[in-house]
């Protein structure tokens, strides 16, 4: 294992971070938001299209925005009108596939793939790109891997040391409770909700913008799914995503790296998938899910 | 301090509260007592601002206000601890008292000075509370001490109280006795909210009655009794006495030798997802205590006992239950019905074996909530060949069945074929020990049977089970109404941590005399009990 292997380790996580932390800030506010695979998407091709028009800081907020916006429906409908939050989600995830090749035949005349798009200038982190055998893994960085490792302390302080993360986890823990001291249930589920969206737009636009230069159909690869599983695997505690992204990053890079005449390359191929499996069906068990998550509150009914 | 004028409250079909006016002083504790129904809760969700009146008016301190919501009841000193705690066990103690009134720094959390508050507010009402300890880890009684605390850190003068003793064991209720008058002395005014009455009796310096919605009267807790209390919450003198057989016991009907279940995560799981909300099922906390929830525990019921189990919830009761029949599996131990071993085998074959079950939570076991009456009334018993009539039930004979079961039970319904969710909660008990009771059982286990039931309905459900006794069946009475299990059992066992760890003929049990136990070994009411410790003491006490 070198350096380079843990660089592209480092690249395969960031996705799958922000999608886990995208779907942390939804759950501990008490909302299941299996919609992150469509948010992912949407974010996917706004930001290839921002990117593409206006340049790469465009990308990011177009991304950001267009996964909100998707979030947004989703919080009315699990919010408001208390739709089931997987069925909501799921059907998100439908809207955000046709939504997507149907713009992009409008807007790039063709259906599966945009054109070529702008990255940001990449970073080389200074002092540690001085160190030889460090290099493939501090130099050429994506601003937007940093922006996301930094994301991971960050909600970790917000939820846990702020007023806004305090009354966010209240409502995804005992919102009857919260509501009876004065806590605004239903806008700290919009807030943890829109924040997950932008999030996972965020996500999204790093694959199109940053890792492949282009928005294709299908870029995804369920890893908005797997960010969940990274999620529940992290026990829905930042760190903890961090630690099942790299994971899960890895696993994504060996099955990249991995050449074999004896396995056939499909099995490879497999490797991040069957351990989304594993690990769901391995620690879930032991996972402390926030107590009223996926649970429609309704005032007034005790 | 404040004044309640002519208040009215309709809800369709119900005048829940009519025309009621009390008064409550400075710096005492006053109690509401009813029945169930009696507007009581009404009531007191008016003063919170939950409700609005249809009519009245509410003074406080001699000016009028209008409540129109929690945090204005707030903001006015008005405090509720409510009965169902509205805690987050995954919360410490200090983030549960400042949800929602924290102190912060640009939006940072300032714990230290938060923290002092907690302690300087506990200090001053002798609370022992360790502001950083996880909800989940303590007590009933030490929950209930974070609820006061929570409405008192919010400045409140005016604490309402809603039957605060329902979940507590008799030492923790003297304890938070003890609180309630320092408070009272404090300045604090207290609206106590009860039903039982010894309890009202010994705390109240004033008692308000309600009946119907309406003020029977309110006088001086010195100036009345129990029984005269209790006449005018029902309208007629009640006997406190159950009349009781001589008992006697028979053949051993149901024995349970050195039983252990898991239990951990079993009751979690169930009230996880879909039943979380409210956070009101307490034993859902309990998730993270690694030993057995019950743990090698051994008892016979003769047939004609009525054997009960007293102890404070979430001992084991739930999941002593829950693994008779098979609901979580037994991990080791056999459980024995009339001599035959039902140990985990298929919940329908226990059951046809001679054995009913009234289980605690009618809603999430004992009924499905949006089928028919009648559908409810066969449910367990629809497989009975009298039912079926060419692989379709046969609607008429069980129209029949339940018509008769209606009449015998004294279920007062508009319609059999309306959801059993439409019925008051008193009929829905009655559907379900109309079912358990009719398919003759050698063998009841009755698990809070009276929860939640006005002291008709218990009268009702408690006669059943004494006649079941007379006729030589078995009973497991399972409540955490000490005084229920008193008045109704022939013996007596204590339940804590998953054992039984004393067991006393009918006769000799006392609360005085059980209350250690329920509260883990025979220390003194006044001691803090630090629930590692107290583990297996009082063992020695087994008969």
């Amino acid at each position: 294992m070198d350096a380079e292997m843990l660089a592209s380790a480092l690249r395969m996580s960031t996705p799958v971070l922000l999608a886990a932390l995208a779907g942390l800030w939804s759950e501990r506010s008490g909302v299941v938001n299996i919609g992150l695979e469509g948010m992912m998407i949407i974010g996917s091709f706004w930001g290839a299209y921002g990117s593409y028009a206006y340049g790469p800081f465009w990308g990011l907020l177009f991304g950001m925005v267009a996964g909100l916006l998707l979030a947004a429906i989703h919080a009315v409908a699990t919010v408001k009108y208390k739709v089931d939050h997987v069925v909501s989600g799921v059907a998100l995830n439908i809207l955000a596939l046709g939504l997507t090749r149907f713009l992009c035949i409008k807007i790039f005349n063709q259906a599966t793939a945009s054109e070529h798009t702008r990255a940001f200038a990449t970073l080389n982190i200074p002092l540690l790109d001085h160190i030889g055998f460090l290099k493939p893994l501090v130099t050429k960085v994506s601003p937007v891997i940093i922006l996301a490792l930094v994301l991971v302390p960050l909600s970790s302080l917000v939820l846990n040391r702020t007023v806004f993360g305090l009354r966010l986890r209240s409502v995804g823990e005992n919102p009857l409770a919260a509501d009876t001291l004065g806590v605004n249930v239903f806008l700290m589920k919009y807030a943890g909700v829109l924040i997950s969206g932008a999030l996972a737009g965020l996500a999204g636009m790093f694959l199109s913008v940053e890792h492949t230069g282009m928005y294709v159909e299908g870029m995804t690869q369920g890893k908005g799914y797997i960010g969940l599983a990274a999620m529940i695997f992290g026990n829905w505690n930042p760190a903890g995503a961090l630690g099942a992204s790299l994971l899960f990053g890895f696993a994504e890079a060996i099955s990249i790296r991995a050449v074999s005449s004896v396995i056939p390359y499909q099995f490879i191929k497999m490797i991040p998938y069957a351990l989304t499996l594993a690990v769901l069906a391995g620690v879930v068990r032991r996972a402390v899910t926030p107590a009223a998550d996926g649970v429609a509150y309704e005032r007034g009914g005790e | 301090m404040i004044s309640i004028k002519g208040v009215t409250k309709r809800f369709p079909g119900v005048l829940a509260n009519d025309h009621i006016s009390l008064e409550v002083r400075e710096g005492e504790i006053h109690a509401i007592v009813g029945e169930n129904g009696a507007g009581k809760s009404t009531l007191m969700k008016i003063l919170y601002g939950l409700y609005q009146p249809d009519e009245g008016s509410i003074e406080l301190r001699g000016h009028p206000v209008r409540i129109d919501g929690p945090a204005r009841a707030v903001a006015l000193g008005i405090g509720m601890v409510h009965q169902h705690f509205m805690l987050i066990p995954r919360f410490t103690v200090l983030e549960n008292i400042i949800l929602g009134h924290e102190t912060a720094r640009f939006g940072v959390i300032d714990r230290r000075a938060s923290e002092q508050r907690v302690k300087e507010l506990a200090g001053q009402y002798g609370f022992a509370i360790d502001p950083k300890a996880m909800v989940a880890t303590l007590s009933v009684g030490q929950q209930q001490r974070v609820e006061i605390l929570k409405v008192l850190y919010r400045g409140a003068d005016l604490l309402i109280l809603d039957e605060p003793t329902a979940v507590l064991a008799p030492q923790e209720v003297t304890e938070l006795f003890a609180n309630l008058r320092l408070l009272a002395a404090g300045g604090k005014t207290i609206i106590f909210i009860g039903h039982k009455l010894d309890e009202v009796m010994e705390i109240a310096d004033r008692v308000t009655v309600l009946r119907r919605g309406q003020v029977v009267g309110t006088m001086a807790a010195g100036e009345t009794s129990r029984e005269g209390l209790a006449e005018m919450m029902v309208g007629r003198p009640v006997l406190f006495r159950i009349q009781k057989n001589p008992c006697h016991p028979g053949a051993p009907l149901l024995s349970l030798d050195d039983v252990t279940v898991a239990g951990v995560g079993g009751t979690a799981r169930g009230h996880g997802r879909g039943h979380g909300v409210g956070g009101s099922q307490g034993p859902a906390w309990r998730t993270r205590i690694a030993r057995a929830a019950v743990d090698g525990l051994s008892l016979q019921v003769n047939g004609g006992e009525i054997y009960g189990i007293a102890g404070v919830e979430g001992n084991g009761q739930t999941e002593l239950v829950e693994g008779i029949f098979n609901l979580q599996p037994v991990t080791s131990g056999r459980v024995m019905v009339l001599g035959k071993d039902v140990t985990n085998r298929p919940t329908a074959q226990i059951r046809a074996g001679g054995i009913a079950y009234i289980p605690e939570d009618r809603h999430r076991r004992g009924l499905v909530l949006p089928m028919s009456i009648w559908e409810n009334l066969i449910l367990g018993s629809h497989r009975r060949r009298e039912f079926v009539r060419r692989a379709l039930l046969d609607r008429d004979r069980i129209l029949g069945h339940a018509t008769k079961l209606r009449e015998q039970y004294d279920i007062r319904l508009a319609d059999m074929d309306a959801p059993v969710l439409a019925l008051s909660g008193g009929n829905q008990q009655k559907v379900i020990v109309a079912r358990e009771l009719a398919q003759s059982p050698q063998v009841v286990i009755a698990s809070q049977p009276t929860r939640g039931l006005d002291v008709g309905a218990a009268e009702f459900v408690r006669q059943r089970l004494l006649e079941m006794r007379d006729a030589g069946r078995a009973v497991l009475l399972i409540s955490a109404d000490l005084e229920e299990v008193l008045s109704l059992s022939d013996r007596v066992g204590v339940m804590f941590r998953g054992k039984i760890v004393a067991e006393f003929p009918a006769e000799e049990a006392t609360p005085q005399l059980l209350g250690p136990y329920m509260l883990g070994g025979a220390a003194p009411a006044e001691m803090e009990i630090p629930l590692a410790d107290a583990r297996g003491e009082g063992g020695e006490a087994r008969v």
